[in-house]
């Protein structure tokens, strides 16, 4: 490759142009065959209008009808439903008949010490993940991306994906039966003479079990975006930064961190815009073992009031809440992202 | 933007590209290039112990589940509870105890029949959509994707989602536990990005033949996409099987209907906390004596880890460049 670079000095723009590089469209559009039969790939022409247009491509709307009519039904008309969060609601009146009460739920939201509980344990759960979750993936991209060997790291990388593939119900059984009172963990403390630990059931400890379910089930599949971008870097930077004597961390620190830049700040930006999201289901499974006072998420919150206890305009409250605050962590994320120069969820 | 720039641009990497600058696979090559320095001794070990540690978190707790499904009790007293190395023997009393009828029977049945219904459903609508937004320049795609997309980021919640679904009839139902779910716009999106790459030779082939989209669809591009297809087939199975909240939420009381996973939930991972209630409705025909109730309640938990376990090395394959595609043309 040396030699080759070297005959051709002005071709070593890496940059490819697929526009120019394709050629002309597609070669069907030429054929005098298909002049009868409608072809998609030629440009639209002024002829069609939208009639024919709908006309011609009938089935392909067909096609896209059910999954259209599924989200439609349940997710477009909740969306719209949020509005039960300013109604008494009441389930034999349904939407149309309950009575508003303007923003009565709201009220009494900001007045309940469970809500702002709830609240809070969302915040430290979530802030906790952001700090020791989210550098796990890194570094263990890093580290897969420096071994050699391409059968030790296939192989250690399906066994770091496989926990993603089983249901929360699953991770905190087996987190019961390691680390809980009568767990390996413990038994093996027990028989040693050694103090036990109770960190499946102390509320003090909580967000840390959490995290570390979190870390255990989901480290390994958040590589795959890392290892994604770090095999994106050119090769040829690290070679040019060791003739110039860099040393490995001096690669890593100005070659593999800024390559990977955009993308960390990208989950980053991800994470914080869902920030308010953290495990529902591991909150809810592992409620009775540690008590709804750390366990209580917004979510779950939204849910015990909204269909336990069926005050559903209030669930709703919080649940509709929820979504706004989210909206606007979304947008602020990306703002955070824009000011670091980097493109985010969408681009400026 | 420069025209002659561009065109200049363009010759260039279109001869550039006749010798390719990169690995192919665009992984790090295999062998150590000359410039790089050897490893240290502390490296290799730091990362040796790194590798172990992290084999050894995920895999012994799965070891020891499977094994102590298999001990006999008098493996599960010797070891006072989980077992590592089964010191009493091993037995497969456990399984032939919950599988005799009773709660994890029926459990696995409803289980199964969601997954396969809910996988076939999903697929149909999925392959369809995916098809009809797949074709360039056809009639309103754009508005029907940004539909779509735009429930990726939003959505009602759980109240007013729970509220329709419950108007619509479903509570208690299974179709409760299938349809809300059936569509994984993201999956769509992978899709989609496949069809869209099927050969337009073929696609034009068939045009010229007179096939009709339907046709085509069905002739054409499914024949060519079996792997993205299955892979995503996969994905939704493992959902509909680890699918949890949704049961709680619709038939949080019908425990006759209740799959695999809301067993698992109630007597095993509360009947753990609740330590000392003696027996569950697990422990079957057989008695107490013979077989442990851990092994039982382990038992279960392995039954729902075995399906993962069998397509994991089948969509471990694909699903990488699966998540990628949809990741960067979504």
């Amino acid at each position: 490759m040396a030699e080759d670079t070297g005959t051709l000095p002005d071709q070593v723009v890496p940059t490819r142009d697929p526009a120019s590089e394709n050629g002309s469209g597609s070669p069907g559009s030429a054929d005098p065959g298909a002049a009868d039969v409608p072809d998609l790939d030629a440009p639209p022409e002024r002829r069609w209008t939208w009639r024919t247009r709908l006309w011609r491509d009938k089935s392909l709307l067909i096609m896209t009808a059910p999954a259209v009519l599924l989200l439609v039904v349940f997710n477009y008309i909740p969306m719209f439903g949020s509005v039960v969060a300013f109604q008494y609601y009441d389930i034999y009146n349904g939407f149309r008949n309950s009575p508003f009460i303007g923003l009565d739920n709201f009220e009494r939201l900001f007045r309940d010490p469970n809500f702002w509980m709830a609240l809070e344990n969302t915040l430290t759960i979530s802030a906790v993940q952001l700090i020791l979750y989210f550098p796990v993936p890194i570094a263990l991209a890093l580290m897969l991306n420096s071994l050699m060997s391409t059968k030790l790291r296939s192989f250690v990388q399906s066994v770091v994906y496989l926990p993603h593939f089983f249901s929360w119900v699953l991770v905190v059984t087996i987190f019961q039966q390691m680390l809980g009172g009568a767990g390996l963990v413990n038994t093996l403390l027990r028989n040693g003479g050694l103090p036990t630990i109770d960190i499946m059931t102390d509320p003090d400890t909580f967000a840390l079990l959490v995290t570390s379910q979190a870390v255990w089930k989901e480290a390994g599949w958040g590589i795959i975006v890392f290892l994604a971008a770090l095999a994106a870097i050119d090769p040829t930077l690290y070679e040019a930064a060791a003739v110039d004597g860099a040393s490995r961390w001096r690669r890593t620190w100005h070659i593999t961190l800024p390559g990977i830049r955009g993308v960390i700040v990208l989950m980053l930006v991800l994470r914080l815009g869902n920030a308010l999201t953290v495990g529902f289901e591991q909150m809810l499974i592992q409620r009775k073992a540690v008590g709804f006072q750390a366990s209580e998420v917004l979510d779950t919150f939204s849910y015990y009031y909204g269909v336990v206890t069926s005050d559903f305009g209030y669930g709703a409250a919080a649940g509709l809440f929820k979504g706004v605050l989210s909206m606007i962590l979304i947008i602020g994320a990306n703002k955070l992202a824009h000011a670091f120069g980097e493109d985010g969820l969408y681009r400026r | 933007m420069n025209l002659t720039k561009t065109s200049r641009r363009g010759r260039a990497s279109r001869e550039a590209a006749a010798e390719p600058r990169r690995n192919p696979r665009n992984e790090r090559p295999n062998q150590r290039p000359p410039w790089e320095e050897p490893p240290t001794v502390a490296g290799n070990v730091a990362k040796g112990a790194t590798i172990l540690a992290v084999l050894a978190v995920i895999l012994l707790p799965i070891y020891s589940v499977i094994m102590t499904s298999f001990s006999t009790k008098a493996s599960v007293d010797a070891a006072g509870g989980l077992v590592v190395v089964p010191e009493g023997g091993v037995t497969l009393n456990a399984y032939r105890e919950i599988i005799q009828g009773g709660v994890v029977t029926r459990a696995l049945v409803v289980s199964l029949g969601v997954t396969v219904v809910g996988t076939a459903v999903s697929m149909v609508v999925t392959v369809l959509c995916a098809y009809g937004l797949s074709r360039p320049r056809s009639f309103a795609h754009r508005t029907i994707l940004f539909t779509l997309i735009l429930t990726m980021f939003f959505s009602g919640g759980i109240i007013p989602s729970f509220l329709v679904v419950a108007a619509l009839g479903g509570y208690e139902q299974y179709w409760s536990l299938i349809l809300p779910s059936a569509v994984s716009v993201f999956n769509i999106l992978v899709m989609r990005a496949f069809f869209a790459n099927t050969a337009p030779e073929l696609i034009d082939s068939g045009r010229i033949d007179g096939a009709s989209e339907w046709r085509i669809l069905w002739s054409i591009v499914l024949p060519t996409s079996k792997a993205v297809n299955a892979v995503i087939a996969l994905f939704y199975a493992v959902g509909y099987w680890n699918s949890f909240f949704n049961v709680l939420l619709y038939m949080p009381a019908a425990n006759e209907k209740w799959p695999l996973q809301l067993v698992l939930y109630n007597y095993v991972t509360q009947g753990f906390t609740m330590a000392g209630t003696g027996r569950t409705e697990l422990g079957g025909y057989l008695g107490r004596q013979q077989v442990a109730h851990l092994s039982l309640q382990m038992a279960v938990v392995v039954l729902t880890l075995v399906p993962i376990m069998l397509v994991y090395p089948f969509v471990q394959r694909h699903f990488t460049k699966g998540m990628l595609i949809g990741a960067v043309k979504g």
